[in-house]
């Protein structure tokens, strides 16, 4: 395993060495260096520390681990491969991803999959073990995002407006969410067996990788959000 | 037929002893205006269909047609003219909002038709350019602040990325979905030929296309349509778009019916689904921000590519424009408010935003004010629509010009104005394949390789009258204009003294 010292390097310094390196690496005292592997696509990177906004940006195919928290833009526009945080991440995550996934064990910011896509072969994954903030999944247009507020507390499972805009994809919340408000476009039901048996199929990686008890965590209900068109601007324009 | 019956726009007028009823009208048509009457044996017209987009009359064989606005008119008045009331009429019965193409036709002042440019007499002379060399080359990007040397005394020649343009005029954003395939194609082989560059809009890059990259910018907008890795470092540019002119201030909505076959590929979303770039950039509200998706994009094509930021002629545009030249751009676009648009709302298109010219004006003002003129460099769009306008926009402080509806009229279109529903006759703004096919892109390419060339000589002339050799020399020389019928307020924004100064 390669080690990069993070100390006293800038971003740009940092992903060029990172670009350097062929193989597997672990870059250590990370201290809010952006863009960190963006656009990368055959490596593995353990991050010690924090990194900065922007990680794993445009990501082609590269796994990322950060052992603690991340900040904000996690993922932005990623295409493929995998970036797993052992903490909490900032706002704007998985920004119009459209392939690859978001392993998140903690907390998620605001706008959490926004504009999150899907193209055939390529559904992007998100799944956040605490809860998100205000307006997750906005303008969702594919993929599935998965929340699962596993660690109690206070408030709800997500902030105000989720799903605005949604016209695509799927989003799971674990709980009845019976005090969430959802917008007019959207339905949201409770999980059917179905539905419990494809969240087994996405959630497998994610307790193997955090260790949680699958079972354990599909023990309880779940909500599940849909739109009810993909076209929900159709109606609003005359010709001039 | 009622209150909302509005009569037709348009009277088709056929020379009966013309026409030999071969039905080409009938065929051309997607609008479905034309058809045969068996029982006549006659050709008919349903004039409430057409938009005179001059199809059947262009290739009619005998000329037996002509489109002529209707001189069926309501009741005349300054306030209420027929257009507003007709506008009320269809948002009466439909409660929709009122969607429009291409750029503004309300009567706005054009201040390129009202700047006039100099030309030498006796005391400098002129050049002609057919015997002398004349330079229309220009570069885009950040420039150093002073010369550097080293030790040994040489210039240091390393510069950041920059675009080599043969003569200051690239073809704008249309992404590809509002344009067919063929338009594209044709863009990329002018632009190509013609030492240029085009610019895929947000609608991601065709797999065929990715062949002309050394002459394409793409395009990451808030929908981020068609954005990876391999697309970012297929072009020679990136534009992250924040802003167009014809509709500042809110976003892109590519209805679901366009988006089929490739288009759908190229866009990397489902067929049939809305392609909805929201207003904002939802990571980017501060200039801070935007520094961020700068850098983001400058990591993952390893600083090799030039970005540009483009955005709408706004009304505190030169403060923007100062915040983005210090973003880490390298070049800023500025689309004025008479720039087209495959689809806007009437009302933003009508009503929201600036000419061009005083914009660029202010922005250059202000970016050579506060000494960071150099940092960027500015490439103006919303309404270019000849080598005077670009000459214009050069001496007002541009580097170089974005065309866009002045390169669709060279592909053939007719500006009718109903590129929305995606029925265009010429081929250009439609994906039905019938359509596509009859712009030939070898001819399209071509015609746009045409239109550069003349507009260079053109450049060429007027820089030489004004003793001009080269246009890096004309680049902000606002003492080469002059205003006529303008204000004082608008001759200090412009930097100009008036005619007779």
């Amino acid at each position: 395993m390669f080690l990069i010292d993070a100390t006293g390097l800038d971003h740009k310094k940092l992903n060029e060495k990172l670009g350097s390196v062929k193989e597997s690496c672990t870059i250590t005292d990370c201290l809010g260096q952006r863009f960190i592997g963006a656009g990368m696509s055959d490596k593995n990177i353990v991050i010690e520390g924090i990194p900065g906004n922007a990680l794993g940006a445009y990501l082609n195919g590269a796994d990322i681990t950060v052992s603690g928290n991340a900040q904000d833009a996690v993922g932005d526009t990623m295409n493929d491969g995998r970036i797993v945080v052992f903490g909490n991440i900032g706002d704007a995550a998985g920004y119009a991803m459209r392939g690859g996934k978001l392993l998140i064990k903690g907390n998620a910011g605001y706008r959490a999959g926004i504009h999150m896509k899907a193209y055939k072969e390529k559904v992007p994954l998100m799944i956040i073990g605490g809860k998100t903030g205000s307006f997750l999944g906005e303008y969702q247009a594919g993929g599935i995002i998965i929340v699962l507020d596993l660690y109690g507390e206070g408030r709800p499972i997500v902030g105000n407006y989720p799903c605005t805009g949604m016209h695509g994809g799927k989003l799971f919340l674990r709980g009845e969410c019976k005090e969430i408000r959802f917008p007019d476009q959207v339905t949201a039901v409770p999980a059917g067996k179905n539905e419990i048996d494809e969240l087994r199929g996405y959630l497998t990686e994610f307790c193997d990788i955090f260790e949680f008890d699958l079972e354990k965590v599909l023990d309880s209900p779940f909500t599940v959000v849909t739109p009810d068109s993909k076209n929900p601007y159709r109606q609003m324009y005359v010709a001039n | 037929m009622g209150v909302e019956f509005i009569y037709p726009e348009f009277e088709v007028i056929r020379n009966e002893s013309r026409c030999i009823a071969c039905r080409v009208c009938e065929r051309q048509c997607a609008n479905e205006v034309h058809y045969f009457c068996p029982e006549t044996g006659l050709m008919m017209s349903d004039e409430s269909k057409c938009v005179d987009c001059q199809r059947c009359v262009s290739l009619c064989p005998t000329r037996a047609l002509k489109i002529v606005k209707s001189d069926c008119s309501l009741r005349e008045n300054a306030n209420w003219k027929s257009d507003t009331i007709k506008e009320i009429y269809k948002q009466a019965s439909s409660g929709g909002v009122l969607l429009s193409s291409m750029g503004s036709p309300k009567e706005m002042p054009v201040y390129w038709d009202k700047l006039l440019i100099n030309a030498s007499q006796v005391t400098n002379p002129s050049i002609d350019p057919l015997r002398e060399p004349m330079e229309t080359k220009v570069f885009l990007g950040k420039k150093p602040e002073r010369i550097e040397r080293d030790e040994k005394g040489r210039i240091k020649c390393e510069l950041t990325p920059q675009l080599e343009l043969s003569l200051p005029v690239m073809f704008s954003a249309m992404s590809y979905g509002s344009i067919s395939y063929n338009a594209h194609e044709s863009l990329a082989r002018a632009a190509t030929a013609s030492g240029t560059y085009y610019n895929t809009g947000e609608g991601g890059l065709h797999k065929d296309f990715y062949c002309y990259g050394p002459h394409t910018i793409v395009q990451v907008a808030s929908g981020r349509f068609g954005v990876h890795e391999e697309y970012l470092n297929a072009g020679a540019a990136i534009e992250i778009k924040i802003g167009q002119g014809a509709k500042p201030g809110i976003g892109g909505h590519l209805p679901g019916t366009k988006i089929v076959g490739d288009v759908s590929a190229t866009r990397m979303i489902p067929e049939g689904t809305d392609a909805i770039s929201p207003a904002p950039h939802h990571d980017i509200y501060s200039i801070e921000d935007l520094r961020q998706l700068v850098y983001s994009l400058k990591e993952a094509t390893g600083y090799r590519k030039p970005v540009i930021v483009k955005v709408a002629a706004v009304h505190n545009i030169s403060a923007i424009a100062s915040g983005i030249a210090r973003s880490g751009a390298d070049i800023i676009a500025i689309d004025g408010f008479r720039g087209g648009t495959g689809a806007a709302p009437t009302r933003i298109r009508d009503n929201v935003g600036i000419p061009i010219e005083l914009a660029l004006a202010a922005v250059d003002q202000r970016l050579r004010d506060e000494g960071i003129r150099n940092n960027v460099s500015l490439v103006v769009g919303g309404s270019i629509r000849s080598a005077s306008d670009v000459v214009k926009a050069v001496a007002l402080g541009a580097d170089a010009c974005y065309i866009a509806t002045a390169a669709l009229l060279a592909l053939g279109c007719h500006l009718c104005r109903t590129c929305q529903t995606g029925k265009c006759n010429w081929g250009i703004a439609t994906q039905r394949p019938d359509l596509v096919k009859r712009l030939n892109p070898d001819i399209g390419s071509e015609r746009l390789i045409n239109l550069m060339t003349a507009w260079k000589h053109e450049i060429k002339e007027l820089m030489g009258g004004m003793g001009i050799n080269s246009i890096e020399a004309l680049r902000g020389n606002r003492l080469m204009l002059r205003g006529v019928g303008l204000t004082e307020k608008e001759l200090s924004i412009l930097g100009v003294a008036h005619a007779g100064e």
